[in-house]
């Protein structure tokens, strides 16, 4: 422990983190019928990693959210976004069209519904794990050796 | 003739702001300033984009209450709604713009990072003054070698 | 021939879906590499993403050529056009779309070896993820029928570029300001072609290409609408390196790693020369005095002044790679004066020299990086005598050099021929005076290099001999024999050229 004296900063800190990552799912599944969406729960929670790495330090919030896990999750939500897509398409459709996700008679919603959630998820995978990946790479930056000091 | 200006006095500050960063991202020596100014025309666009959208006495594209779907959905709703809102779609690609200024940020910044690791600074101009010297110690190795290559 | 029998073989849903698994394929393999364990997988699957964007582009071209005139429309996610994103496929993409993807499978051939050198033991799979959304980004916005689209397009393929560039710092820092000035210039570009985008969107309300060029006939003389094409064309300037907006080019090509160096000379100024073509001739019309003003006295004076000037600039280089980035600039110059004629043999022959371009400077480049990969060669000093020891690699060089200056019985002769019989078409003759002398500084330049190559002895006379690796020399000889190809029997460069240049002027002719 370094010291007590960010002793507040830590408790206070400790009651946010939750309420933000609940936030942002809040604005997450709230993005259908009100102002919000993915891009904006995806910022919000990578926003608790990063307030967990500035009071705890880089290192704890390593550990609890590894660089790979952050880069496989950019990476997942991309997938996850084309992946309907192709879907669509195996299902006969053109590429992205929910409405062929199921193959539904007209006049069916379902597949425009998981069409659309599971899209807004694959963004909030993107833009969290990216921008968590963007925070470790700029603040976790080791100085490469110079050539002096070989 | 000063209402033709005055009616469009927005696009008026969103110019002006613009034609600051522009100036900003060529002017500045110091790389993080350029960067700023980078950002800040960026951001005008986004304003001119949103200001193109608007529409008089309309607000945010929204659905308010009011104009929530009732009944089955699919239904026609679209003609009669009970208040204007603002075009959706500037709204739409400027959010597009936004995450893409984002990007083009974070990458400008991460190379900072390297040239001030590579160079131990950040401004423009002692970075080409280094860069110079560099090449004038090497062609100058090259004439002491008789231009032999040292691998 | 070859176009019918990939056509006949090729399944039901590649036929339907080719318009865009072009942009998918690549785009989705990117995040998979980046989880790639292994760098030699990253690999394969970088050459099987880019083989398979190229079998859609041989698909699509197929398609295109059975009906000629036609276009096929793709609509994203089933949303009728005007509303929805359109993916639109007609003779001038296909052909663009069929080089860039063609280029990028022969640059991923030869990314490792280059790769495997330059960067010991890195991560690979994360520096191959860039170059595939790179890859993706290009093929895009030669795909899409979308104004807003294109630019998102754009964007993504810039963002990876100047990734790609800034990784040349592992042997050269100079590579980081050099990505660092490109990304100021590139973004600024890009916005410019969002103003643009922005103020012709105001007047028209539309962002489909076709559906704006429907529009504008009854918006002549609309100052947003001239105003949004100003911007648009400074924009794709800066993409295209329209000479004085190329500051940002000889510097991120001599430092990039030598194989994005290739990769971008051969696509990356092309695909943003596409998108003007596509905005000065489908979606406006040449027959408009504003643009017809702007073609004659902004667009050819600033060709001219990049041939001339850039060629000059090149001579006085002693770094290879510098060297042919100026005379890119210049080559941009011939191309953009092909298009600024304004009539269908000017686009048409500026297409053709576009398409050559690609082949010359692509093997020029590879043989540079294959030299620098063999030799550690930079400067044309380190070149010399290199004819003796690198036979293979420097033949296909001085092949293509020959083909840059214009030499018959090369492409590089073909495509300078019809540009000159453009412009005497339209009684340019002192266009065609400066296209001859441009055309004799590119002796000087080419010729420095291929003196020190073939006629000057070794510099170091213990260096054993050594080629390039295979990897690079066969995609350096497909480009080389290309260019001699092309050169003899110049009908299929020249046809798609023709059909380009004739989808590009007609399909925004009202109806």
């Amino acid at each position: 422990m370094k010291s007590d004296h960010h002793l507040i900063l830590r408790v206070i800190a400790k009651c946010l983190l939750p309420l933000i990552t609940i936030y942002a799912f809040y604005v997450q599944f709230h993005g259908e019928v009100s102002a919000g969406g993915a891009f904006q729960a995806g910022i919000v929670l990578a926003v608790t990693v990063i307030l967990y790495a500035l009071i705890f330090g880089l290192a704890e919030a390593m550990r609890a959210v590894p660089p790979w896990f952050a880069r496989g999750l950019a990476a997942l939500g991309v997938l996850v976004y084309g992946g309907v897509g192709v879907w669509a398409m195996v299902q006969g459709g053109q590429y992205l069209e929910y409405q062929a996700l199921f193959n539904e008679p007209p006049g069916g919603h379902d597949g425009q519904h998981a069409g659309i959630i599971l899209v807004e998820l694959g963004v909030l995978f993107a833009v969290a794990g990216a921008m968590v990946s963007i925070f470790y790479a700029l603040a976790g930056r080791v100085a490469e050796i110079r050539d002096e000091d070989w | 003739m000063w209402d033709i200006i005055l009616e469009r006095g927005s696009y008026w500050a969103i110019i002006g702001v613009m034609m600051i960063g522009l100036y900003i991202a060529f002017s500045a020596e110091n790389l993080i300033k350029r960067l700023v100014g980078l950002s800040m025309f960026q951001t005008t666009i986004c304003l001119f984009y949103v200001q193109l959208s608007n529409v008089a006495n309309a607000t945010a594209p929204i659905l308010l209450p009011d104009d929530m779907p009732k009944g089955a959905y699919g239904a026609e709703r679209v003609a009669d709604l009970a208040h204007a809102y603002s075009n959706p779609l500037p709204h739409v690609l400027m959010l597009t713009a936004i995450v893409v200024g984002v990007a083009t940020l974070s990458l400008g910044l991460a190379l900072i990072v390297r040239i001030n690791e590579a160079y131990a600074t950040i401004e423009a101009d002692e970075i080409r003054a280094s860069d110079v010297e560099v090449q004038l110690a090497e062609d100058a190795d090259a004439a002491r070698t008789g231009g032999e290559v040292v691998i | 021939m070859i176009l019918e029998t990939v056509l006949v073989s090729a399944p039901d849903w590649a036929v339907r879906h080719a318009a865009v698994l072009i942009v998918v394929v690549p785009m989705l393999l990117a995040p998979l590499l980046a989880l790639s364990p292994s760098n030699r997988l990253a690999w394969v699957l970088t050459i099987a993403g880019t083989a398979a964007a190229f079998w859609f582009s041989l698909i699509l071209l197929a398609i295109i050529q059975e009906v000629p005139g036609s276009a096929i429309s793709y609509a994203l996610g089933n949303w009728p056009p005007p509303i929805g994103i359109e993916f639109r496929i007609d003779a001038l993409n296909a052909m663009i779309l069929v080089l860039i993807t063609g280029m990028g499978m022969l640059a991923s051939i030869f990314a490792w070896p280059t790769l495997a050198a330059e960067f010991r033991g890195e991560r690979l799979n994360l520096f191959l993820c860039a170059f595939l959304l790179c890859f993706a980004g290009l093929a895009g916005v030669a795909a899409t029928g979308d104004a807003f689209n294109l630019f998102v397009f754009l964007e993504v393929s810039s963002l990876a570029t100047y990734v790609l560039v800034a990784m040349g710092a592992g042997k050269d820092r100079r590579a980081l300001p050099a990505a660092f000035d490109y990304l100021i210039m590139g973004t600024l570009g890009a916005s410019f072609y969002v103003i643009g985008v922005g103020l012709i969107y105001a007047a028209t309300g539309t962002l489909n290409m076709a559906d704006i060029a429907a529009q504008l006939p009854a918006l002549s003389g609309n100052r947003s609408v001239q105003a949004g094409l100003a911007f648009i064309i400074v924009g794709l300037g800066l993409k295209a390196a329209m000479w004085p907006l190329h500051q940002w080019l000889p510097n991120a090509y001599a430092f990039a790693p030598g194989f994005v160096a290739m990769f971008l000379s051969a696509t990356a100024t092309k695909v943003a020369l596409y998108a003007l073509i596509r905005w000065l001739f489908t979606i406006f019309q040449p027959e408009l005095a504003f643009e017809a003003a702007l073609l004659k006295w902004v667009l050819a004076p600033l060709a001219m002044a990049a041939m001339l000037i850039c060629s000059v600039q090149a001579i006085f280089q002693s770094d290879v790679r510098r060297m042919l980035a100026y005379s890119s600039v210049a080559q941009v110059g011939y191309i953009l004066l092909g298009i600024s004629v304004g009539t269908a043999a000017g686009v048409s022959a500026g297409l053709l020299h576009l398409f050559n371009h690609s082949l010359m400077k692509g093997a020029l480049f590879m043989a540079v990086a294959g030299i620098c990969l063999a030799y550690q060669a930079r400067t044309i000093r380190d070149f010399a005598g290199l004819g003796r020891s690198a036979p293979f690699t420097m033949a296909a060089f001085g092949i293509a050099g020959l083909s840059l200056i214009g030499v018959p019985l090369t492409a590089g002769f073909i495509s300078k021929m019809q540009l000159g019989y453009a412009l005497l078409d339209q009684g340019w003759w002192w266009a065609v005076a400066v296209l001859v002398f441009a055309s004799f500084l590119a002796v000087f330049y080419i010729g420095r290099i291929l003196q020190a190559v073939f006629f000057e002895p070794p510099l170091n006379p213990r260096k054993n001999n050594k080629e390039a690796p295979l990897l690079l020399l066969i995609p350096l000889w497909i480009l080389a024999l290309a260019n001699i190809f092309y050169g003899i029997d110049a009908s299929f460069p020249a046809g798609l050229a023709a059909d380009g240049a004739a989808a590009a002027l007609a399909l925004g002719a009202p109806q």
